[in-house]
Formats: structure tokens, C-alpha cells, sequence
């Protein structure tokens, strides 16, 4: 064993899904340094996309932890919950608790995700039972304010707002969903695909306000700007999230919308490091830097960071935006850059009754894609997307009718097929 | 760790596999009772591809099942922590705590991951819970396109 000064002190603030990639990125190579998880909830990891299956009774909070029971246990982390950082000193390298607590550390990991953004709105402070949708917490208050007889208006209809209503869609009276973008999940589908999502939504009985938003609230009711008001009994307000990036703004760590991260998930302040959905990084598919706050990212990001702070060089350029969603059994998953023909993009689209395909291609690359109803074998298309692979390398006229090894040479497929991968 | 390996080119392209599979997950002990009359759900997919080189049917095929990868990017993607990898290498699904998302059939890059009939995500498991003593599709393979094996 290791002893005194000669084992590393980590200490990572936050306890999500890039919390847990950053502690077994450091476990992967240092079995004895300290590690010291700082979160402001209560609950053991989980992932927060769980908790509109929670709603839905599909997810229960004992089988939600993202890890065993025993993960902080067997990985010799010290948990600290309850606790929120308030302030870093990247010179001394401390972290200081609200608890008037310090720890010091040798390098620390930022995973510190997002929070809801509530715009102003008017007359949001007469509306008694209101609610945001991020947290465990937020979810088990919300299932106690409402019963069989609420009426719930949902602003936003994003993955946020729509998971939401599908978790209370069996357990309330109505769900009515507002959102000033012309279509429903707007940051994932194109107006077609979103169309047909919706229609489920509404053949389940929720109603839409679509390019519309909330003028003025008056107690329990909504007035549109367009005009309709909308009663109801709960309010969940969905409409964004924002990386929280306090922490790291005060000590001078470059930030754009979010904690700007390198490959090494390092950020401009030495021994600093940040992942998950409260970092801004790069994107493969189209080459810029973005937020991409979604959980498979989330986790890679923070394996990377946690192998950098241990102090064995990492990099993780593969990040690409990414999604996967469904209602009710219909699908959609998603991936990657949509450019448009003026953009310089062609699109390969197959469509039916079931199911809609759009192949998203640009110099001679696969950059994006839409696949609804059918998503059999989707990672092919993903991998595709992810590693910037030359279409002409593939039987891409084959591939894109069905993603299937089948587009590789034979002795490409013998690799992958016969050897260890 | 033994691992399920494909030679295509003894792959007869009988999916014999397929059912085999189909029937060790199926817990049903009679084959006929398990799989007669209702739509397979195997966790190997034959697949086929068009080729004039040593093939009078100018066809291709071969088996696809999970790789067990070493770094496995649908453990990583998993949002519920149902995926796992043991610490021999076999990567797991466990069913209860999948809510069926499918963001392991978009992160796998093999295509080996697919949605179960129970509308949760299923994949090979290397017949480590289905109570056979090693993989049923191996077994039943005609040809030896499939093997069972320790390769480095």
C-alpha cells in the first residue's frame, strides 16, 4: 500500500451517471487513491432519464441506483450526500462544502449536470402546485400533487416534457402540453417524424399547444397567447435546462453555454476536470463543439476524465449527439448532424404507415439519422456516423436499405466475427 | 473467456442457430412446444450477403451474436445500469431493471442488441442464464460455423 502524500486525493462533485464513468475510469488504473463524491441529493446514483419510469411504475427506486448497492463499497469512495460545493480554490485546491467542510484534492471532476431553466413568466407565482422534472426528488413530489382527477399542463413538450407525460398519462385526468417550437421534440425530429409522434401522444389523449406559449398565468389557469385557456391543477415546467457551471465560472475555467472540456475532459484551470451535462465538447459529426447532454456521453466523459486525473493520458473525441426515445413501443432513435440540401447534405429517406428512415449524408459521410417505428440494428448506422467512415468504403447502396455487416468486406466482417473486439 | 465465433465460410445459412437460441431462452424443455407456431425472437441473427466468389447461390451468410467486447459500448450507453459486464467478460442484460429506452441497439456497433419480445432489450448471454452448459446456437450448428472458443 500506498501511504501519505504518494495516494491521490480525487474529489468529484456530483453523483450522476458521469460521476460513476469518472470513478471507474480512476479504478481502472488507481485502486488507492482517495475518492470523495460530493452530491447535494440524497439518493445513490441513478440515472436521471429513470425517473419518468418511475412515474410510470416501470422503475422502482430500490432497482434505480445505476450501480449495486455496494458500488462506492467495493470502489473505496467516500459519499458525502446531502452536501452541496460552494466554493473551489484551484490554487490551494480545495473544495468547500456548505457544511463549512473542506477537502482538499490533487485533481477534481466537475460533474456537476444541469438544472431547469424557468423563464419569466407572468403571474408564475400565483400557480401553487408547481414543478420541475430533473430529479428523483422532483418526480416523487410531483407523483404525491397529483391524483385520477388532476388536470396537468406541461410546459415544453421536449424528452423532458414528454417522458413526463407519459409517466403520468395513466395516473391523471388529462395532460395538456405547450411549447413555443412548432413541433414536439424539436431538438431530436425533423416536422414529419415529430408529427407522427405526436399523433401517438394524442391517440393516448394528450392535447397540444404547439408555436405557442403561456401569455399569463392566473392561479390555476394558463392564458395562451393565442388565445385558449387552459385549466389545470399541476404545472410542470419543462422547457430547458441549463448547465450549472457556477463553480467553474468562479475560478476563471473558460466557459460557453457550458464548462468547456478537451479531449482529455480537462478544462482551462489546472487539475480541474468536468464531465457530463454540465461540459460543452466535441461533437464527431459535424465537427464543432457543443452541448451534448446526454447520458451515454455523459458516462464516456467522465471514464476519460477519470483516467486523466490518475494521470494516464485519455482521449475522448467520439461524442456525438445521440438519442434514443420511445412511447408506447413506437421508437425513435436518433443520431448525429441533419444538414439540410442547401447545407450541402442529401438525404435517403424510405417511408411507410410503421415506420420512417432518414439517412442524413454529406462528403461522401454519413453525418446523421432519423429511424422511427424500425430501429433493428441502428448501431451499425451510429457507428458509422461516429467514426466519419467513408460511405465508398461500405455497400453503403446496400447499407442504407438494411444496416447489416453484410456492407463489409468479407475480411473486415472475419475480424469483427472471429476475433476479440 | 470463451467466446461465440463465426466462420462464414462454412455458414450454411440454415438458421439452425436461430432456433436453437429461441429454445434455450425459451425455458420450454420440448423444442416444439417452445417454437411451433409462434414468431422466434434469437439473440443470433443469420444474415446474408450477395457474392459470385464460391457460392452457387450467390449468397453469403453468417451468424451475428453479441461480441462481448471488451470495452462495450452499449454497457456504456445503458441508462438504467441493466447492462453490465461481468468480471469474466460476459455482458449481461438484466431484465427487470431495462425500461426498454433501446439506447443499447443505438450504441451497439455490431448490431447485436435487439428488443425482446417483452419490449425490453435482449442479447446474447453466452447461454450463461439459461441453464445449458454452453451456448445452444454452437451446439447445433451443423457445419462448425460457430465455435465456442478462447481466442487472445
Amino acid at each position: 500500500m500506498k501511504k501519505g502524500s504518494d495516494v491521490k486525493r480525487y474529489v468529484i462533485i456530483g453523483n450522476g451517471v458521469a460521476a460513476v464513468g469518472c470513478v471507474e475510469g480512476i479504478r481502472s488504473v488507481d485502486p488507492e487513491g482517495a475518492i470523495t463524491i460530493v452530491s447535494s441529493e440524497r439518493w445513490h446514483a441513478y440515472c436521471r432519464p429513470l425517473i419518468s419510469y418511475y412515474l410510470e411504475g416501470r422503475a422502482a427506486i430500490p432497482r434505480m441506483s445505476y450501480r449495486g448497492e455496494d458500488f462506492y463499497r467495493v470502489n473505496h469512495c467516500e459519499l458525502l450526500l446531502g452536501v452541496r460545493a460552494v466554493k473551489l480554490d484551484a490554487s490551494a485546491r480545495t473544495v468547500a462544502l456548505d457544511d463549512g467542510s473542506v477537502l482538499s484534492y490533487d485533481t477534481v471532476c466537475l460533474a456537476t449536470g444541469s438544472s431547469p431553466f424557468v423563464p419569466p413568466m407572468t403571474g408564475l407565482e400565483t400557480v401553487a402546485n408547481k414543478h420541475s422534472f430533473m430529479t428523483l426528488d422532483d418526480a416523487i413530489k410531483l407523483e404525491q400533487s397529483v391524483d385520477t382527477s388532476s388536470r396537468v399542463l406541461i410546459v415544453g413538450a421536449g424528452l423532458i416534457g414528454l417522458k413526463c407525460a407519459e409517466g403520468l398519462c395513466e395516473r391523471v385526468a388529462s395532460i395538456t402540453v405547450c411549447d413555443l417550437a412548432p413541433r414536439v421534440l424539436s431538438s431530436v425530429l425533423d416536422q414529419e417524424c415529430a408529427e407522427r409522434m405526436q399523433a401517438l401522444l394524442e391517440s393516448h389523449g394528450m392535447r397540444f399547444f404547439l408555436g405557442d406559449s403561456v401569455a399569463q398565468f392566473r392561479g390555476n389557469c394558463a392564458i395562451m397567447h393565442g388565445g385558449a385557456q387552459v385549466e389545470f391543477d399541476a404545472l410542470v415546467l419543462a422547457v430547458g435546462v441549463r448547465a450549472n457551471i457556477g463553480l467553474a465560472r468562479e475560478i476563471g475555467a473558460k466557459c460557453g453555454r457550458a464548462i468547456q472540456v478537451d479531449a482529455h475532459m480537462s478544462t482551462s484551470v489546472s487539475g480541474v476536470y468536468a464531465a457530463g451535462d454540465c461540459t460543452e465538447s466535441y461533437d464527431a459529426s459535424s465537427g464543432t463543439i457543443k452541448v451534448m447532454a446526454l447520458m451515454p456521453n455523459a458516462y464516456q466523459q467522465g471514464f476519460c476524465a477519470g483516467l486523466n486525473m490518475s494521470g494516464h493520458s485519455h482521449e475522448y473525441l467520439e461524442g456525438i449527439p445521440m438519442n434514443a426515445i420511445g412511447f408506447w413501443g413506437l421508437h425513435a432513435l436518433t443520431a448525429g448532424t441533419r444538414y439540410s440540401e442547401e447545407e450541402g447534405g442529401q438525404t435517403y429517406v424510405e417511408r411507410d404507415a410503421e415506420h420512417i428512415k432518414k439517412l442524413y449524408i454529406k462528403d461522401g459521410k454519413l453525418t446523421g439519422m432519423i429511424l422511427l417505428g424500425e430501429v433493428e440494428r441502428a448501431g451499425i448506422y451510429c457507428q458509422m456516423i461516429r467514426s466519419g467512415r467513408a460511405l465508398d468504403s461500405v455497400d453503403f447502396d446496400a447499407m442504407q436499405i438494411r444496416p447489416s455487416l453484410s456492407a463489409l468486406s468479407s475480411s473486415e466482417r472475419g475480424h469483427i466475427l472471429g476475433e476479440l473486439v | 473467456m470463451k467466446r461465440v465465433y463465426v466462420n462464414e465460410r462454412w455458414c450454411l445459412g440454415c438458421r439452425l442457430c436461430e432456433y436453437n437460441c429461441a429454445h434455450a431462452n425459451s425455458g420450454v424443455k420440448r423444442m416444439s412446444a417452445a417454437l411451433k407456431g409462434r414468431r422466434i425472437y434469437p439473440r443470433i441473427r443469420v444474415e446474408e450477403v450477395a457474392s459470385t466468389r464460391g457460392s452457387a447461390t450467390g449468397l453469403v451468410t453468417f451468424a451475428v451474436s453479441c461480441r462481448h467486447c471488451i470495452d462495450p459500448r452499449c454497457v456504456r450507453s445503458c441508462i438504467s445500469g441493466a447492462l453490465t459486464r461481468s468480471s469474466e467478460g460476459v455482458v449481461r442484460i438484466d431484465k427487470e431493471r431495462c425500461v426498454g429506452c433501446l439506447t443499447c441497439v443505438l450504441a451497439c456497433p455490431y448490431g447485436a442488441v435487439m428488443e425482446g419480445p417483452e419490449g425490453v432489450a435482449q442479447k446474447c448471454e453466452l447461454c450463461s442464464q439459461t441453464g445449458y452448459d454452453s451456448p445452444n446456437c454452437v451446439a447445433g450448428c451443423p457445419n462448425r460455423a460457430l465455435v465456442y472458443e478462447e481466442r487472445i
